[in-house]
This record gives C-alpha cells, sequence and structure tokens, in this order.
C-alpha cells in the first residue's frame, strides 16, 4: 500500500479527465459497473420495447402535479437508500473482517469514500428526498388545494435534487468521491489535502441538490401560508402539515448557510482563497461552526415531519382526536427555534470554554423537554383509545420504544464532560442511527403504509409487511447494541483496522445485525411487489380505507388531477372526520371548468444543464463549463417567454371522473 | 478536595439495574472503568445521567406498552372516549416533568462541566487526594502528524514518536497542536479528549491513578493513514518514569532538530515507536506558529503585522512567507532570497511564549456556592466595584 500521489494534470480539452480516472483497479468498481450498465441496458429495452418513452416523458418526467412529482422523489430516495445501504453492508463487512493484522477487503482510498459517500447519501439523497417526496404528496391534499403554489418550481426542485444524486453517482465509475467523512471538515478537504476531484465531486453534487432543496421549501411554505381551504385557520392545520411548515421554514432559513459555507470552500479549492485553510489567516474551524449552523437544524428538518406522521397515524388509529394539539403546535415550534441554539455541540472538544460547553449543553437538553412533551401527547392519545394495530401504527410503536433511547443517549451527549469520552466515538453513531432509524425511518415506513393506499388505491400487503418490520426492529438492536458497547469501550469512528482482537464478535454482532436488516429491506421490496401483482384483492374503493380523519381521506384514492372537484370548507381540526359525523354528502353535480398548470419538460432539461456544469466543473473543462452555464441561463430565459403555463380542465372531464366516482362507491358500499 | 458528584454516583452504582456494568467493564468498557480521575469522574457522569434520564424514560416505555396492550381494538371492556383531547392537569405534568428532570441535569452539567473543564489545572489526583499548591504539572507537547503522534518533554529534553510515558499521580499538562489537518488526541484511560487542530495550541490536564499499559489514538478521521495513528501509553511508577526518561536519552536515535522534524513531519503511517533528544525548546511554539521551515513568518508575527495594520501592498512579498499549507509549496521558500525583508520593517514584537503559567485550581466548591459569603453579608461588599471616588481617573 503506498500512500496516494498528488493530482493529475490538466488539459485544456478534458481538464483532469484522463482514462486514469476510470477505476479499472478496482475489482469491486468494475464488478459494480458491468452490472449497473447490464441492469440499465435491461431497464432501457424494457421501456423501449413496452413504448413507454412518451408515456414516462408526457405523464411523469414533465409533470407539475404535486402528487406525481412526490412519488417521483419517493423513487429517488428509495434508489439511493439501496445504494447508501450498499456502503453500510461494506462498511460493516470491512470492520468484522480487519483484525489480527488482517487489511480486510477496502483500501484506504475506497474504505474512506465508502464512509464519507454512506453519510452523504444517506442524508442528502435518501431522507430529504423521502421527506420532501412526503410533504408534497400529503400536505396540498390535507390543506384541501389542487397543488402546490408554484407547481413548475416544484418539478424543477425536483430535478435537480436529482441531477445532485446523479453527479453523486457518477463519482462511484468516473474519478473518486470525497474521502473527508459526510462534512469535509477543512483543512483535510482543502486543495492541499484532497487535491483529487473527491471533494469537488461532494461540493457539486450538493450544490445541486440543494438549489432544489431550497427551493422546494419556499414552495412548501407559500403553498401552506397561502392555499390552505377555506376555515383552515393555523391552529386548524393537521400536525403533519404544522411540522411540515416548520421543517421547510428551517429548510429556507438553513439551506442558504450550507450553500455560502460550500461556496466559501470551493473558492479555496478552485481560485486559491483561504477561507479554511491553514495559511494567511484562515480559520477551519468557522468551516465547522459555519456547516454545523446549518447541520443541526438539519437533523430537525428530517424528523420533524415525521413527528407530524405519528401525530396523524396515533390518532386515526387509536379512533381519537390528537391529546393536546395545541401543545403539540407548540412543542413543534419550540423545537424549530432551539435547533438554531445547540450547532456548538457536535465539537465540545475543540477548546471552548467551560461556560460556552455549558450553555450549549442545557440548550440542547431543553430541546428535549418539548421533544418529551410530543411523546406524552402521543401516549395520552392511546390512553381510552381503540387501537387498531395495522403497520403504520405497528412502527409508531417501534418509534415510540426505540426512539426514547436514541433520545436519551442524545441528552447524555450533550452533557460536556461525557461528550468528551464519548465524542466521535461509536456511542455517537449508535445514537444518531438510534435518532434517523427509529425516528425518520421508521416514520416513513409508517407514513408510506399509511398513504401507498391513497396514492395507488390499494394497500400495501400486510404479511410482507410485517416481515420487514419484525426484521428492520430486531435488525437496528442487533446491529447498533453492539456499537453503543464498543464506543464504551473507547473505539472511535472510521477506523478500517483493528489492532484488539476482543473488539473482533461485536463487530461481527453488528454485521449480524446489518444483515437482518438487509433481510428487512428485502422483504419491503417483495412487499411492494407482492401488492403491485395482488392490487385487484387489496383494491380500495372507499378512498378511506383507515377511518381517516384529514382531508386526503375526503377525496378518491388516487386523488384525481385536480384533488377536490370542489374546494372543502373546514370547520373543525380533523375536517375530515367531522364532514363524516355531521353527515357530510358527497356532491354530485354543478362541476365548473377546474384551472390547472401545464406540464413542461424545462425543468428537466435546466437541470440536466446544471449537471453538465457541475461535472464540468468537478473536472475543470472549462469550456463546457461556460457552455453549459451559458445553456442554462438562456434556457431559463427562454421558458420565461413560455406562454402554455395553464389549461382549463372542462366541466365535462371533471363530470365524467366524478360520477365514474360516484358508481365506484355505490358498488364499494 | 473531593466532589460529591462521584460519591453521589458511585452510590448509585448499587441499583440492581447498573449492577450489569462494572461486571461487563471486565470486558474492557474502559471509558466507565478507567484509569485515571478525570475519566473516572467522567464516566461516573455518564453514569449518573443516564439514571436521572431512566427515571424518566422507564415509565414512558413502561406506559406505552401498557396503554397499548390495554387499549387495543378487541378490549372492548377498555374505556373509550375518542372526543377526549385536552387536559390541564395533565398538560402541566407531561410538560413538567421533563423540565424537572432537566433542570437537575442542567445544574450537574453546569458544574461537571467546569469541575472537569480540560484546560483547569488539576486540584486533585483522586478522592481526598489534593494536589500540593506548588507541585507543577508534568508538562508534555503533542504533535499530531499525518499520521502518527510526536510528543515533547521539555522538562526532560526528550521526545517520543508513538509513545507516551507518564508517572502515575503526577498531573500532566498537554499542549497540544498539529502539523497539517485536524486531529482528536484521546487517551480513553486517561481523560476526555481534545483536537489536535493546526496553528492553534489545545490544553488537557489528567492524571493516572493506576500504572499499566494503555492506548491512546486520534478520536478524529484524518485520512489515509488514520486507522493506525495509534500511540502506546505506559503508566509508570515515578522511579521507573525516571529510567525511562534516561533510557529514552541513551537510545535516541539523534536530536529533535528543525530539519529532523521537517523530514518527520512528512505523511508516513505505520510509523514505529522513536525516541529523539529534544534540545529545542522553541520547536513546539514554531509548530504552533507554523514556522518551522526556514524562511516562513509565525503566525504570531503575522498578527502582530495585521494589529498594527498590514503591511499594505508591500505585504505582497509576505505572501509565500505565510503559505504553510500546501505541501506543494513546502521547501520553495528560498530562505536568503526571502529573507524577513518586510518583517524585519515592522516587526519588533519579541516571540510571543504560549508558554504561560496557568491559572491556580479553583476550588470546586465556589462553583456550587458552598463556602461563599452571602450575598447580603457585609463581606460582600469587599467584591463589589470601587466607589466612584476611589476610582481612578481616566
Amino acid at each position: 500500500m503506498t500512500i496516494p500521489h498528488p493530482a493529475p494534470e490538466t488539459g485544456p480539452i478534458l481538464g483532469k479527465l484522463s482514462l486514469e480516472a476510470l477505476p479499472l483497479h478496482e475489482p469491486i468498481l468494475v464488478v459494480t459497473f458491468i452490472g449497473v450498465v447490464l441492469g440499465g441496458i435491461a431497464v432501457l429495452g424494457l421501456i423501449t420495447k413496452f413504448r413507454l418513452w412518451g408515456y414516462l416523458w408526457t405523464e411523469w418526467f414533465t409533470t407539475v402535479d404535486h402528487k406525481r412529482i412526490g412519488i417521483m422523489y419517493m423513487i429517488l430516495g428509495l434508489i439511493m437508500f439501496l445504494r447508501g445501504f450498499a456502503d453500510a453492508i461494506m462498511m460493516r463487512l470491512q470492520q468484522a473482517m480487519a483484525f489480527g493484522g488482517s487489511e480486510g477487503y477496502l483500501t484506504p482510498h475506497h474504505y474512506d469514500q465508502v464512509f464519507t459517500a454512506h453519510g452523504v447519501i444517506m442524508i442528502f439523497f435518501v431522507a430529504m428526498p423521502f421527506i420532501t417526496g412526503l410533504m408534497n404528496y400529503v400536505v396540498p391534499l390535507q390543506i384541501g388545494a389542487r397543488d402546490v403554489s408554484f407547481p413548475f418550481l416544484n418539478n424543477f426542485s425536483f430535478w435537480m435534487t436529482t441531477a445532485g444524486a446523479v453527479l453523486t453517482m457518477i463519482s462511484l465509475f468516473v474519478g473518486e468521491y470525497a474521502q473527508t467523512g459526510w462534512l469535509a471538515y477543512p483543512p483535510l478537504s482543502g486543495i492541499a489535502y484532497s487535491p483529487n476531484v473527491g471533494v469537488d465531486y461532494y461540493i457539486w453534487g450538493l450544490q445541486i441538490a440543494g438549489v432544489g432543496t431550497t427551493l422546494s421549501g419556499i414552495n412548501l411554505i407559500v403553498t401552506i401560508l397561502k392555499l390552505r381551504a377555506p376555515g383552515m385557520g393555523l391552529m386548524k392545520m393537521p400536525v403533519f402539515t404544522w411540522t411540515s411548515l416548520c421543517a421547510n421554514i428551517l429548510i429556507v432559513a438553513s439551506f442558504p448557510i450550507l450553500t455560502a459555507t460550500l461556496v466559501l470552500l470551493t473558492l479555496d479549492r478552485y481560485v486559491g482563497t483561504n477561507f479554511f485553510t491553514n495559511d494567511l489567516g484562515g480559520s477551519p474551524m468557522m468551516y465547522v461552526n459555519l456547516i454545523w449552523i446549518w447541520g443541526h437544524p438539519e437533523v430537525y428538518i428530517l424528523v420533524l415531519p415525521l413527528f407530524g406522521v405519528f401525530s396523524e397515524v396515533t390518532s386515526t388509529f387509536s379512533g381519537k382526536r390528537l391529546f393536546g394539539y395545541t401543545s403539540m403546535v407548540y412543542a413543534t415550534i419550540c423545537i424549530t427555534i432551539l435547533s438554531y441554539l445547540v450547532w456548538l455541540h457536535h465539537f465540545f472538544t475543540m477548546g471552548s470554554g467551560a461556560s460556552v460547553n455549558s450553555f450549549f449543553g442545557i440548550t440542547t437538553m431543553v430541546i428535549s423537554i418539548p421533544t418529551g412533551a410530543k411523546l406524552f401527547n402521543w401516549l395520552f392519545t392511546m390512553y381510552r383509545g381503540r387501537i387498531r394495530f395495522e403497520l403504520p401504527m405497528m412502527w409508531t410503536i417501534a418509534f415510540m420504544l426505540t426512539f426514547v433511547i436514541g433520545g436519551m443517549t442524545g441528552v447524555l451527549l450533550a452533557v460536556p464532560p461525557a461528550d468528551f469520552v464519548l465524542h466521535n466515538s461509536l456511542f455517537l453513531i449508535a445514537h444518531f442511527h438510534n435518532v434517523i432509524i427509529g425516528g425518520v425511518l421508521f416514520g416513513l415506513f409508517a407514513a408510506i403504509n399509511y398513504w401507498w393506499p391513497k396514492a395507488f388505491g390499494f394497500k400495501l400487503d400486510v404479511f410482507w409487511g410485517k416481515i420487514s418490520f419484525w426484521c428492520w426492529v430486531v435488525g437496528f438492536w442487533v446491529a447498533f447494541t453492539p456499537l453503543y458497547i464498543l464506543g464504551l469501550m473507547g473505539v472511535t469512528r472510521r477506523m478500517r483496522v483493528f489492532d484488539d482482537p476482543s473488539l473482533q464478535i461485536w463487530f461481527v454482532i453488528a454485521g449480524i445485525g446489518a444483515a437482518i436488516i438487509a433481510a428487512g429491506i428485502g422483504a419491503m421490496l417483495v412487499q411492494f411487489a407482492v401488492s403491485i401483482w395482488r392490487r385487484k384483492e387489496l383494491r380500495e374503493e372507499s378512498g378511506d380505507p383507515w377511518e381517516g380523519r384529514t382531508l386526503e381521506w375526503a377525496t378518491s384514492s388516487p386523488p384525481p388531477d385536480y384533488n377536490f372537484a370542489f374546494t372543502p370548507v373546514i370547520h373543525d381540526l380533523d375536517a375530515w372526520y367531522d364532514m363524516k359525523t355531521r353527515g357530510h354528502q358527497r356532491p354530485v353535480d354543478g362541476y365548473r371548468d377546474i384551472h390547472m398548470p401545464s406540464n413542461t419538460g424545462t425543468g428537466m432539461i435546466l437541470s440536466g444543464f446544471c449537471l453538465v456544469m457541475g461535472f464540468a466543473l468537478v473536472w475543470h473543462i472549462w469550456w463546457l463549463v461556460a457552455l453549459s452555464f451559458a445553456a442554462t441561463i438562456v434556457g431559463a430565459i427562454y421558458h420565461t417567454f413560455n406562454y402554455k403555463r395553464d389549461f382549463d380542465i372542462p366541466a365535462a372531464t371533471v363530470t365524467a371522473v366524478e360520477e365514474a366516482r360516484t358508481r365506484q362507491l355505490a358498488a364499494g358500499a | 478536595m473531593p466532589s460529591n458528584l462521584p460519591r453521589f454516583s458511585a452510590r448509585l452504582r448499587l441499583l440492581p439495574l447498573l449492577a450489569a456494568l462494572p461486571s461487563l467493564s471486565g470486558c474492557g468498557l474502559i471509558v466507565l472503568d478507567p484509569a485515571g480521575d478525570v475519566a473516572r469522574q467522567q464516566g461516573d457522569l455518564i453514569v449518573l445521567s443516564t439514571v436521572l434520564m431512566l427515571l424518566i424514560i422507564v415509565p414512558v416505555m413502561g406506559l406505552t406498552i401498557f396503554f397499548a396492550w390495554k387499549y387495543r381494538a378487541s378490549n372492548k371492556e377498555a374505556t373509550y372516549r375518542p372526543d377526549w383531547d385536552h387536559s390541564t392537569q395533565l398538560e402541566l405534568v407531561i410538560w413538567s416533568a421533563p423540565l424537572l428532570i432537566i433542570i437537575c441535569l442542567g445544574a450537574v452539567t453546569w458544574v461537571a462541566t467546569h469541575l472537569l473543564d480540560p484546560y483547569r489545572p488539576l486540584a486533585r489526583t483522586g478522592p481526598g487526594q489534593p494536589v500540593a499548591a506548588e507541585a507543577k504539572p508534568l508538562d508534555v507537547q503533542v504533535v499530531a502528524l499525518d499520521w502518527k503522534w510526536l510528543f515533547i518533554y521539555p522538562e526532560q529534553g526528550v521526545a517520543t514518536v508513538n509513545e507516551l510515558a507518564l508517572p502515575v499521580n503526577r498531573p500532566v499538562r498537554f499542549r497540544i497542536s498539529s502539523s497539517s489537518v485536524m486531529n482528536s488526541f484521546y487517551v480513553p484511560a486517561l481523560a476526555g479528549q481534545i483536537y489536535a487542530m493546526p496553528g492553534m495550541e489545545t490544553k488537557l490536564h489528567g492524571v493516572f491513578d493506576k500504572t499499566g499499559d494503555y492506548t491512546g489514538f486520534s478520536a478524529n478521521y484524518s485520512g489515509w493513514g488514520f486507522s493506525n495513528m495509534r500511540f502506546a501509553v505506559k503508566s509508570l511508577p515515578a522511579g521507573e518514569f525516571d529510567k525511562w526518561v534516561a533510557a529514552t536519552k541513551a537510545s535516541a536515535e539523534g536530536d529533535l532538530s528543525r530539519n529532523t522534524y521537517l523530514k518527520l513531519e512528512k505523511p508516513t503511517h505505520k510509523e514505529p515507536v522513536r525516541r529523539f533528544a529534544a534540545s529545542d525548546p522553541q520547536l513546539f511554539d514554531a509548530v504552533v506558529n507554523m514556522c518551522v521551515e526556514p524562511g516562513k513568518m509565525c503566525m504570531h508575527d503575522m498578527m502582530s503585522l495585521d494589529a498594527k495594520g498590514g503591511a499594505g501592498i508591500a505585504g505582497i512579498g509576505n505572501v509565500r512567507q505565510v503559505t504553510y499549507d500546501k505541501f506543494a509549496a513546502r521547501g520553495t521558500v528560498d530562505a536568503a532570497r526571502w529573507s524577513m525583508r518586510y518583517v524585519a520593517a515592522y516587526c519588533s514584537s519579541p516571540v510571543m511564549s504560549n508558554d504561560r503559567p496557568d491559572a491556580k485550581p479553583v476550588a470546586p466548591e465556589k462553583l456550587k456556592g458552598e463556602g461563599l459569603p452571602h450575598p447580603s453579608k457585609p463581606e460582600r461588599t469587599a467584591l463589589r466595584a470601587p466607589a466612584a471616588a476611589e476610582r481612578p481617573l481616566s
């Protein structure tokens, strides 16, 4: 093993790009590449064979329908999840093997990319698309809107997120990814210590996706504030919409910090400024502060919408109004504000004074008060309810039991002297996987099982759902309990090889846990496949399979393009439950034309230009940077002259759709 | 000066729930069962905080399971109140119960964070074993290099790579820096970690109260050779430590001159233990100020230049001298050509030494208010600001 050599020369045509950039010396990557190429050819071949290109283009890629964009976000998240999980399996395998002088099977160059990519992908390209997709799908339906405020922007946001993900995936086969850890602390991520293209892939992947995330945040805030159905005051909004609003406020307030920080790092790397270098008075610690001022709110961006999901699910499946709605809303707002006052707890160990550390430690603990209140609210929603243990409710109970442990270890890490011995240890790794898997992922699985019938008109298969549930919950604890223990043994993160043979057994157990989780993921994919296969038997005609309480259950499953033929009027918090108990009659005539936005391919095309620009920037292909930048700007200006932005769904079409629905309901009754 | 904290948590250890923890430490839970007083207090704090939080976590988990079972849909006996969604008393309880726990934990945090501040000189080497006021801690200067550790003992005049020997029961003061990227200096058996960062100096105080062989490592990923950035730590009886110093001097492969340091600094991994004589008292300060290489301007000189308003356009001449970071740029400065011609005119301040004496240990009671005069009592007047007449005119 030799220490890697510095960056290649830069040419005028291809920049730093040359045949050497292809990782032909890495058998793992070559085999993966062949697999991806063959799989890709198969998929493209099938799409061509079944003549689906036109369908995909007109119905999906160019769509501005929030429901379809939401589903596309979920598919993006799922695909990237498989990649991120493959990285996780590789790490667990390496760490279970590399004992007693064994180097394992990954070189440092490869292993360091794997753990960096795992973190970046799981946060930016799995969790973020999942929650954005969920909010996109559900929020307009919950507030009785026909779409989001800016439908084209929504399509553009999705494709920018995808472009970021694609650029990150390209790094697998062309060049390399960053070897810096998922937050790329300088000076390590500076040009002096990371002279190759890995960090550039990191920067441009995140910058391109960040545009999408920020714009989607703005879009959803405006949607929630401006498009609520008449009668839905802020304190009559469903809790999921409330938590989405807070999460999107956090996105809009914090992602610009990430963008600015990465711009400064980019300037350091590309034009020789010294914001974060050791030279000329640069301050690497400034980067660490800035990245965590974004990074900590980011954690709450991920988890808040899922808190909303748990509220909806608990209330629905307990057949009860949510306990303490008002305190739930204020708890959410408290968390939103407090999430900006805690960032320093990520680096107590960088030498701040005791008073500063105490301040940030205590503010961190204070967050556990509103979070605890939320937990009690769910608990007392179950109290004196009639709890039906459908899959979403099972995930919610699993969340409550798992998340409290993660919350407890989190508060423990907020005690600075405890953090001095646990910082960067595997205890920390176990903690944040405990809250992200136990909170975010379990919540997503609850949400997928809960809203799938709404999106597709049939329920998910329960048998495979339960197998997946038990594999996930058991697998999680088998995989991460050993990491808690290893952390208390003083084992630090991101290690590739170990000296002490007595540790190996714990890593083997953790590896077994990862395998059980893999079975859980497999069962989930089978669950989707089986449900699609048996969709006739699992058909759900009423549009309200769970005795729902919020507006999305008032319309058909899947909802028509326009969501609601008549905009509902809201009188109560649980709007649909209120309508049902007051004997609401579905209107069957008097339909009018419905004004809707038109599809456009501009979002995908502009994002394509940005993707090319990102690639060219990574490889210093300056002519292509100029060209694709010009194309992006010209394309955006050209789109402003597109006046075919909207159309009316004629009343006749609405009538036909709604009459079909009337017949369907009559047949189901 | 025993603090109440460890005694309290030691008592809590008797709880049956946690009886398992010490037995587990047999298989190496070094964080909970370390060999130094500071780390032990930190470990005890983990146990204490966990117990405090379990006071609320266990009932919540129990209630979750109980409610889920009791109010299952098939249990038609259970009360069902679909419209019950508010209770002011319950709301008060669910907000105040976590609040009370956090008030307790917050108080513990405030005190413990100050007591166990890594910058704070040690007041004791163990429960009931105060450090004598005139006792001087052992100084060790630590430099994280790519990918190995350099330890300089200025008092003993020796330096080692990847081997740290310390006398037991003597407080140690570490001054820590790094040559290139961020690392974290961590010996779990001794005390908590602190980052080693280029161009900056951090401090850590610790003491061993048991002899033995332990390990230390970097706890912050620092690049390609990070996994092997580990070092042996020996806690030795006082006499043995002196022998170790003598043996190190005898077997030294040479003097740790600046040139030797510059060679040592180059990236290597799996570096074996190496021993040097150390005679350059300024080396560590030069490392912190990034001016070990001849011709580089020390950071404190640049700062004092900037404090005076900078060199203006003439300062461009200094750029290469303050470009420390880029390996590609190292060794390219021709010391003769780039003599300190711009600096000399501006920089008259002497080399600033970071080797300042630490503040005297503070009695832990003060942090908790014990022994301080009551604010209403007359003794307090001495602490008040001087009356206007007494204030010197400015």
